[in-house]
């Protein structure tokens, strides 16, 4: 089953990992170890997962305005997501992160909703055209 | 929606004034894009965060020091503290020094005003209500934009420097006078007397809106700065949101009572006591440094005790002598830093830390991986002095 959603592109490129999705917003500066790219926060639904190379849904990011160079140290360090899909509004920390980590970031339309999310689901990001395939492996 | 760039705007982002302002550009276009901007405006000022090591790290070093190779602040610019008191010993390894001295040189020569100051707020003339400005460091975009009636959005460190070196921000969201509006209201059902109470309000409505601008109806009325830092410090840390205002309204409200400010407490207050008081995040103003001295009298702390300050500050309370008796009871005065993401704070050094902030306690539980106590200032005076 392949389902094709419809969003607004924030960074464009092209990205294709397995689905890491969560329904919390995250703090990137204090909740994701940025040499690991691992959610260290034990409030977080995502605690003890791992950002490398999976194709990030959700929500926005919250809290600290240095969370921009997080998201490029991610990057810098080889553990970043390959693209990120906001499900909310986008916020200008994830915006301005992937902007200069090149990072697609999607938006995923209002009108658009995610299946529920098993295992093994994996994303692939149009990030010119403004699509998001889901595709269950 | 596309941002409509002007003609010198689009030859920026293809490159013809370097690479450096290109991805400036970049950066402008995509938070544009994220706010649904039309236009790029003039900002009066930007503030700066990503100063400290200890939260830009080595990728954030060698980010700046190219960045700041070919390209030059456009606006006034303020920036955040760093990690350490630049006039003071301190005991952190000569890498950090290092790393810390890089980025400093880096922000001086793309020409910062060096305020080391997460609340610049307070130093500073203020331009006139209704002024654009770009703030990263939420709890300063949160007090200019409810108390003082700048406008800006909650910026990201990256989004603000872009706006430093061209001196323009997307036109968007708090930036929209018609869209600062609060459309969610917090229904305070309990009674909020210490900043503590304040801060825990925050924490709560960051989680649980995701508006830009929230409402807390008449409760903030004539509140005091230490409260309203508090609050706004609170509000920044756990959410999106950029704005709070005593507008009250007809639509949805979210309550907020006795069981969701044990919530917060539950989550953050993680030790019964420590061997450290840290006070100021945000850094101590005039005020509540001399609320503190009044506080404490002639008394002297029991435990050790920080308080962090910015340094334009601490020689005003030189001046009127309310350094040397808050030095007198014990305290050490630290300017330049802030407790938030100190890298004077180790779990190594430290059991636990006792504050009023609820930001420094989720920064101290979740980042510096210490144990928090958090109770009102004026009970940490009381239990912690003699």
């Amino acid at each position: 089953m392949v389902y094709s959603l419809r969003c607004k592109v924030i960074v464009s490129g092209n990205a294709r990992g397995m689905i890491l999705a969560t329904n919390q917003p995250i703090n990137f500066l204090s909740s994701v170890d940025h040499s690991t790219g691992m959610i260290i926060d034990k409030n977080h639904d995502l605690c003890g997962h791992f950002l490398k190379n999976r194709v990030l849904v959700f929500p926005y990011a919250v809290g600290s305005s240095v969370g921009s160079y997080s998201i490029f140290a991610l990057k810098s360090n080889g553990v970043s997501p390959l693209g990120i899909i906001c499900t909310s509004k986008t916020d200008i920390t994830t915006a301005s992160g992937c902007a200069i980590a090149d990072i697609p970031l999607l938006e995923l339309y209002t009108d658009q909703e995610i299946p529920e999310f098993q295992k093994n689901v994996e994303g692939i990001i149009d990030g010119n055209s403004g699509v998001l395939q889901i595709k269950r492996i | 929606m596309i941002v409509d760039l002007t003609k010198e705007e689009e030859e920026a982002l293809d490159g013809k004034y370097g690479q450096s302002i290109s991805i400036a550009y970049k950066i402008l276009v995509s938070i544009g894009k994220a706010t649904d901007a039309e236009r790029l405006i003039p900002v009066d000022w930007v503030h700066l965060s990503g100063v400290n090591y200890n939260t830009i790290g080595a990728a954030g070093v060698n980010f700046l020091r190219k960045y700041s190779q070919e390209t030059r602040f456009l606006v006034p610019t303020t920036i955040n503290p760093m990690g350490f008191d630049s006039h003071k010993q301190t005991n952190l390894s000569e890498n950090f020094k290092s790393q810390q001295d890089q980025i400093v040189n880096a922000y001086e020569k793309m020409g910062t005003i060096p305020s080391f100051s997460c609340i610049p707020y307070e130093l500073f003339q203020l331009p006139e209500r209704g002024h654009n400005v770009s703030f990263a460091e939420s709890n300063a975009a949160v007090i200019v934009n409810s108390v003082f009636g700048l406008h800006t959005n909650k910026e990201s460190s990256l989004s603000a420097l872009a706006s430093a070196v061209t001196g323009k921000a997307p036109y968007s969201d708090l930036r929209i006078s018609n869209l600062r509006d609060p459309k969610i209201e917090i229904e305070i059902d309990t009674e909020l007397n210490t900043e503590l109470d304040y801060g825990v309000l925050g924490y709560f409505s960051g989680k649980s809106v995701k508006e830009s601008c929230v409402s807390f109806g008449a409760h903030i009325n004539n509140i005091d700065m230490y409260k309203a830092k508090s609050l706004a410090a609170a509000l920044g840390t756990s959410g999106a949101c950029g704005m709070f205002s005593n507008k009250e309204i007809t639509g949805e409200k979210i309550s907020f009572g006795r069981e969701e400010e044990n919530s917060v407490m539950d989550e953050l207050n993680t030790s019964e006591s420590g061997d450290i008081i840290a006070l100021g995040s945000p850094q101590l103003g005039m005020y509540e440094l001399s609320l503190l001295s009044d506080m404490i009298g002639n008394k002297k702390f029991s435990k050790q005790c920080m308080i962090f300050c910015p340094r334009s500050i601490y020689e005003k309370a030189s001046n009127s002598g309310i350094v040397q008796r808050l030095e007198n009871a014990g305290a050490n005065l630290i300017c330049d830093a802030c407790t938030c993401l100190s890298p004077l704070i180790t779990p190594e050094e430290f059991d636990g830390v006792i504050t009023n902030s609820v930001k420094a306690a989720h920064y101290l539980n979740k980042s510096n991986r210490v144990s928090v106590c958090l109770n009102d200032v004026r009970s940490i005076v009381k239990e912690y002095t003699r």
